[in-house]
């Protein structure tokens, strides 16, 4: 089950590399959380009980709810314009975004692991390069603040891997992950929004050589 | 002591954050300073000692909570300085001060973890409150700069994660859950290679962004650029000095595996990659502030090829950095003065800085003399042994292109410098300037004949200190 769980994850990457608007990015954030909300359920019965209501609280109230509705407020508030706008063709994107799931998958039939299981492993770095790829070819600050959740999300599905053994750094990466989202999504309401009206990466290039 | 310096630091930080009273900040800042000491102190003496699980005081961490404790004084002097040269605003003062306490403690314990995720909460600490710093004068360029910092220094700590993932897979395998650095040493030759490899390549990518090396070292430029000057005197020293530790512990590890001439040449490359944008950019560059923080770049790619040169370089290396510490962080002090004078860090506006500020032009000429490691600077003693460790491993090619990259840095280092003192600036009206006290250049000149003294002659306590920080790697 967690299998196919984290195969419809890999494929949610593949439809981010093809969206046109701001919304479906915020829309597969959301729906990448019931996911992983599904694969943590599964994976760790065994673990006790208020560590794993932490773990399923992140996925289901701040993944799935609390951010991509923050996400929807920012873009209404600083009156984003829809489109996502890449540098490249969603064509190129999409031959990427596949490439780079094929080669992680290569690279996992290199291990020679009994213990860990590789889909993990696969969906881990797929979200990781994904997420790299769409922060260095979209325009708008607010993708690369989307970007860097996705690569959130996959640092998520990898620390479950290792989480029944070591549930203190399962822990660990989760506040991680709600500390940094909070810090960049905080400074982006609060200042930048405020600061430059329209939001692309075209204004931020004054300090260079 | 660990624990309670943390507690204390906390609680000094909090309450500056809170209180906005002049006098009751500098008592605080003051406070804080006798805490930094007396934590030093104890720790100096109680060396080996595990405190509390997590803490170790061992020869490396005892070497740069010195660093760090002599450069802290210095920089709340020039902090102070700032403050009464600029409008003071209590609650910018406030936020400066208790982000600055919380960077420095937590720099200090992430030196003297002994536990690898918990150097790295430590390290994203100092991401955190370095921003706070950047960001002191809020306006468009200090806010780009703290957004790009923070943003490069997040997916940098994730990738460090990650490898910390990576490892304890590795660690999982050998049926441990022990990630202490000294039981990681224990059991480094047990570990899959394939784990470490990956490992390795995450938390090394990762820390780049602290120490400042090829590929994420450009967060870097711009929030020593942006910070105040002495808060860039921090972010340009003792910053950069965690991550060489989150590198360097990893790498001990790595050196008791087969994959030690394998990192070896990870690193060699980042180094030289370094150097050689450091060289690219220093000739470019026209604002000083930036020709500094990219000094500051070829420094750590010197220090990493004494690292991956082995030998007499791994001492060489750790000699460097402590040197390296000193010398920057005095010349992003004068920086503050050079700042007031010419309001302008541009190469354009400043010259004949000799007439305007005769002592802190002194420390200009000698902060270059040090800085571009010419005699008698201690530095030329640590950069001599690096090259003698390469030339000893037979990195010839190496060396020669380095040196070669280094004469072209020494060349646009000193033009730009000599510009400074001695060229009269265009258009550039000396009636209302500011004089500046030459009491203020004292701090200064310490931290630069500390380094000549240290390296002609190094004290003894020293030299075991180092030599005990680099027993682990082999030779």
């Amino acid at each position: 089950m967690t299998n196919v769980l984290l195969i419809i994850f890999a494929m949610s990457l593949i439809y981010l590399s093809i969206a046109n608007r701001l919304m479906s990015y915020v829309k597969i954030l959301a729906f990448q959380g019931i996911l992983l909300f599904g694969v943590s359920f599964i994976e760790l019965g065994e673990m006790n009980p208020l560590n794993l209501a932490f773990i399923l609280f992140e996925t289901i109230v701040f993944k799935t709810i609390a951010v991509p509705l923050f996400l929807k407020y920012v873009i209404q508030r600083n009156e984003i314009t829809r489109e996502a706008e890449p540098f490249v063709p969603h064509f190129i994107s999409l031959i990427v975004v596949t490439t780079i799931v094929v080669v992680t998958f290569l690279l996992s039939n290199t291990i020679e692991d009994v213990q860990l299981n590789k889909v993990y492993f696969v969906a881990a770095l797929s979200a990781l390069f994904t997420g790299l790829y769409i922060i260095g070819t979209r325009k708008k600050i607010l993708t690369h603040v989307m970007g860097f959740l996705v690569i959130e999300n996959g640092v998520f599905i990898l620390s479950l891997a290792v989480g029944n053994e070591m549930p203190m750094l399962l822990n660990t990466g989760i506040l991680l992950d709600l500390f940094i989202t909070v810090l960049l999504l905080g400074i982006f309401v609060n200042k930048i929004g405020d600061v430059l009206k329209d939001v692309d990466v075209d204004q931020l290039r004054k300090l260079k050589d | 002591m660990t624990i309670p310096y943390l507690i204390g630091a906390i609680a000094i930080a909090i309450s500056l954050f809170f209180n906005r009273n002049k006098k009751m900040n500098y008592t605080l800042v003051a406070i804080f300073l006798i805490l930094q000491w007396a934590f030093t102190i104890y720790e100096y003496n109680h060396q080996n000692i595990v405190e509390f699980d997590y803490f170790l005081p061992d020869a490396l961490g005892i070497l740069l909570l010195l660093t760090i404790s002599i450069i802290t004084v210095p920089a709340f002097y020039h902090s102070y300085v700032f403050f009464t040269k600029n409008e003071d605003n209590p609650r910018n003062r406030a936020m400066y001060y208790a982000s600055m306490v919380v960077l420095i403690f937590a720099l200090s314990l992430a030196y003297l973890s002994n536990h690898i995720a918990v150097t790295w909460i430590f390290v994203e600490m100092t991401t955190l409150s370095a921003s706070a710093l950047i960001y002191h004068r809020r306006n468009v360029r200090t806010l780009e700069g703290t957004w790009k910092y923070i943003f490069v220094c997040s997916i940098s700590i994730t990738f460090v994660f990650i490898g910390i993932l990576f490892l304890s897979i590795a660690v999982q395998e050998v049926g441990d859950n022990n990630l202490t650095f000294v039981s990681l040493l224990k059991r480094a030759s047990q570990l899959d290679v394939f784990w470490l490899r990956l490992a390795f390549i995450f938390i090394f990518t990762g820390y780049t962004a602290k120490i400042g090396l090829v590929p994420m070292y450009t967060a870097g430029i711009d929030a020593k650029d942006k910070a105040p000057s002495p808060a860039g005197a921090l972010l340009s020293s003792v910053l950069m000095n965690v991550g060489f530790v989150g590198i360097f512990r990893f790498y001990e590890i790595i050196t008791h595996t087969s994959l030690h001439s394998w990192a070896n040449n990870i690193i060699m490359i980042s180094a030289v990659l370094s150097i050689f944008i450091a060289t690219v950019y220093m000739i470019k560059v026209k604002n000083i502030k930036r020709m500094l923080a990219y000094s500051s770049i070829e420094h750590m790619g010197i220090v990493m090829l004494g690292i991956a040169a082995g030998g007499i370089g791994y001492y060489a290396a750790i000699l460097h950095i402590i040197f390296h510490s000193f010398v920057k962080s005095s010349l992003f002090f004068q920086m503050g003065q050079i700042y007031r004078i010419y309001q302008s860090k541009s190469i354009y506006d400043v010259g004949n800085y000799f007439k305007y500020n005769l002592t802190g032009a002194m420390v200009v000429l000698f902060g270059f003399i040090s800085a571009t490691a010419m005699p008698p600077s201690g530095l030329f003693v640590s950069e001599f042994l690096i090259f003698r460790s390469l030339f000893e491993a037979h990195y010839l090619f190496v060396l020669i292109f380095v040196l070669l990259l280094l004469t072209i840095i020494i060349w646009a280092f000193g033009k730009n410098i000599f510009k400074l003192l001695f060229t009269p600036a265009v258009d550039f009206k000396d009636e209302n300037i500011e004089h500046i006290k030459p009491y203020e250049s004292i701090s200064q000149f310490i931290l630069l004949g500390l380094v000549v003294y240290l390296g002609i002659n190094p004290p003894h306590q020293m030299v075991e200190l180092i030599n005990e920080a680099v027993k682990n790697l082999p030779l």
